[in-house]
């Protein structure tokens, strides 16, 4: 637990310094809160815009902070001096998961008051956030155990993300695509974020949402052992 | 201590070690000596436990590096190239990331940072430090956590020899307050000053040991005189036989210019075991 909490600070202090990362967690928070309040178009169904762009934020912020994180940390062997001191690969991916949990927790948060939700539907929401973010964190962390350095851990976090990101909006205008997209997590969210708080969940929802779970968590795993974290 | 006994290590038909055995005593410095390719940083990736290997035995203070524990690698203090530091964090936080780990007090950073002369540049990013600060910013992040072993891989390699200086009083200073030390290095003159007990290797084999002194003793043949003579012809004299009937002669046809005695040293006697030089 030492070693997460000073993996996590460490994280803290780095964060600040590193656009690439930092952007990740601003950008969408930033973009949301422009978007919502410069462009209203009537009879424009409540927190459009939040909930469209919530989506591709929990695609794309903790995927692309994550496997950024670590696949930096194996090319600088900065990796390689953590676990040469004993720290345990858990406690590793637990103090930057925690950190990136959080991150991007804060900018959900914060995007969501300043569009104005509160009280239940605020809850609901942050719970349905927390939960999108842990399985994008997960697949991030995935990249990045699988990826040698940071190209190419980029060119599997670009395709990743443009999938999970773009099938929920491309789905709102083409049933083709809709069919396709319906079968990712994201627009399982999206769905359920539109659906709101009183709105009924079917079980093909649960069951997809489970399976992607499930997946995202075995991809982890299969990456963990094929490549491990002080291995080359 | 550190015993090694018969350790072999391949990688994939290349054998990088072969047959290594040795000992290194608790309180002193052990310096592998060797040209680039020996198998010097493969032997400390070794005996930290980042390798396997096929054959043999290694144990660090008692502990078998197959099986090390956390709290044996709490032990070490190893310093090498491939251990990367934060770039967007300052020296201080560097070290901060690694005492918080161990639970060490805080106290130990300034210390540390003042016994490698980068105190006054605590506070600065690491990305805007020179090669030199980063060498000794390792060298302190090894030395930041108390460690019982050093290992340090070629610690001033492409150093300023001031700056070198200053590591090898370092160096000596955690001797003396008994930490055992096992460095490598292909720079003679370090591994002369510096080492209580040397290993020379090449192409992964032990070419000799001893102590610097002893080496040298050791190879007392390759004792010389040299004679240049003024029309500029130079003559290696072995100090056995002829030397003295030589030097008369060209005394009295009044040509000799300069004379000058060789001893041997690491440079010469590695010469004689291999072939080789040691700094390409
Ligand atoms: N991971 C690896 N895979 C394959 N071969 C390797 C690996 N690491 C080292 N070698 C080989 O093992 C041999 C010894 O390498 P090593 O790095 O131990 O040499 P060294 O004595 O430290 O040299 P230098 O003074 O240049 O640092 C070299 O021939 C090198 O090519
Ligand atoms: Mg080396």
């Amino acid at each position: 637990m030492r070693e997460a909490k000073a993996i996590l600070q460490k994280q803290m202090i780095d964060t600040r310094k590193n656009r690439a990362v930092l952007i990740q967690f601003i950008l969408f928070p930033l973009i949301t809160i422009v978007m919502s309040n410069a462009v209203n178009i009537q009879d424009m169904p409540e927190h459009f815009y939040l909930k469209l762009f919530s989506v591709m934020y929990l695609a794309m912020a903790p995927i692309s902070s994550m496997s950024a994180i670590i696949s930096e940390e194996k090319e600088k062997g900065t990796l390689r001096a953590l676990m040469m001191s004993n720290v345990s690969p858990v406690s590793y991916l637990l103090g930057v998961g925690i950190y990136d949990l959080a991150a991007c927790m804060l900018g959900a948060t914060l995007m969501s008051r300043i569009c104005g939700m509160n009280g239940e539907e605020w809850r609901y929401y942050l719970a349905l956030m927390a939960i999108g973010f842990l399985i994008s964190i997960f697949l991030g962390a995935a990249i990045g155990v699988l990826a040698k350095n940071q190209m190419a851990a980029t060119s599997l976090q670009v395709p990743a993300m443009c999938i999970l990101s773009f099938l929920p909006m491309i789905g709102q205008f083409n049933d083709t695509v809709a069919k396709v997209a319906k079968y990712f997590y994201t627009e399982q969210f999206y769905q359920l974020l539109n659906n709101g708080i009183h709105g009924k969940m079917s079980t093909e929802s649960m069951v997809i949402l489970a399976c992607n779970a499930i997946i995202v968590l075995g991809v982890f795993i299969l990456a963990y052992k094929k490549r491990g974290l002080n291995r080359e | 201590m550190i015993e090694v006994t018969n350790l072999s290590k391949s990688f994939g038909t290349k054998k990088v070690l072969d047959g290594i055995s040795m000992t290194v005593r608790d309180g002193e410095i052990f310096g592998l000596l060797g040209p680039s390719g020996a198998g010097k940083t493969t032997l400390i990736r070794v005996l930290t436990g980042q390798l396997k290997f096929e054959s043999g035995e290694a144990s660090v203070m008692g502990a078998d590096v197959r099986k090390l524990s956390g709290e044996d690698k709490k032990q070490f203090g190893i310093m090498m190239d491939d251990l990367g530091l934060y770039e967007r964090l300052t020296a201080y936080q560097n070290l901060k990331v690694f005492t918080d780990i161990y639970g060490v007090s805080v106290d130990a950073i300034g210390k540390v940072l003042a016994e490698v002369k980068l105190d006054q540049d605590a506070k600065k990013e690491v990305s805007k430090f020179s090669k030199g600060m980063k060498e000794r910013l390792r060298l302190a992040r090894a030395l930041v956590t108390h460690p019982k072993v050093l290992f340090l891989d070629e610690p001033t390699s492409g150093l300023d020899p001031q700056t070198a200086k200053e590591i090898h009083e370092i160096i000596r200073n955690r001797k003396e307050a008994g930490c055992i030390i096992f460095l490598t290095t292909h720079n003679m003159t370090e591994a002369e000053k510096l080492c209580d007990h040397l290993v020379l290797l090449n192409e992964g084999k032990i070419v000799e040991s001893g102590s610097p002194r002893e080496l040298c003793l050791r190879y007392d043949h390759q004792k010389r005189i040299e004679i240049t003579t003024t029309d500029g012809e130079k003559e290696q004299l072995p100090f056995a036989g002829g030397a003295v009937e030589r030097i008369e002669q060209v005394l009295k046809e009044g040509r000799l210019l300069t004379i000058h005695s060789q001893e041997p040293n690491l440079e010469t006697v590695f010469m004689e075991l291999t072939g080789r030089k040691l700094e390409a």
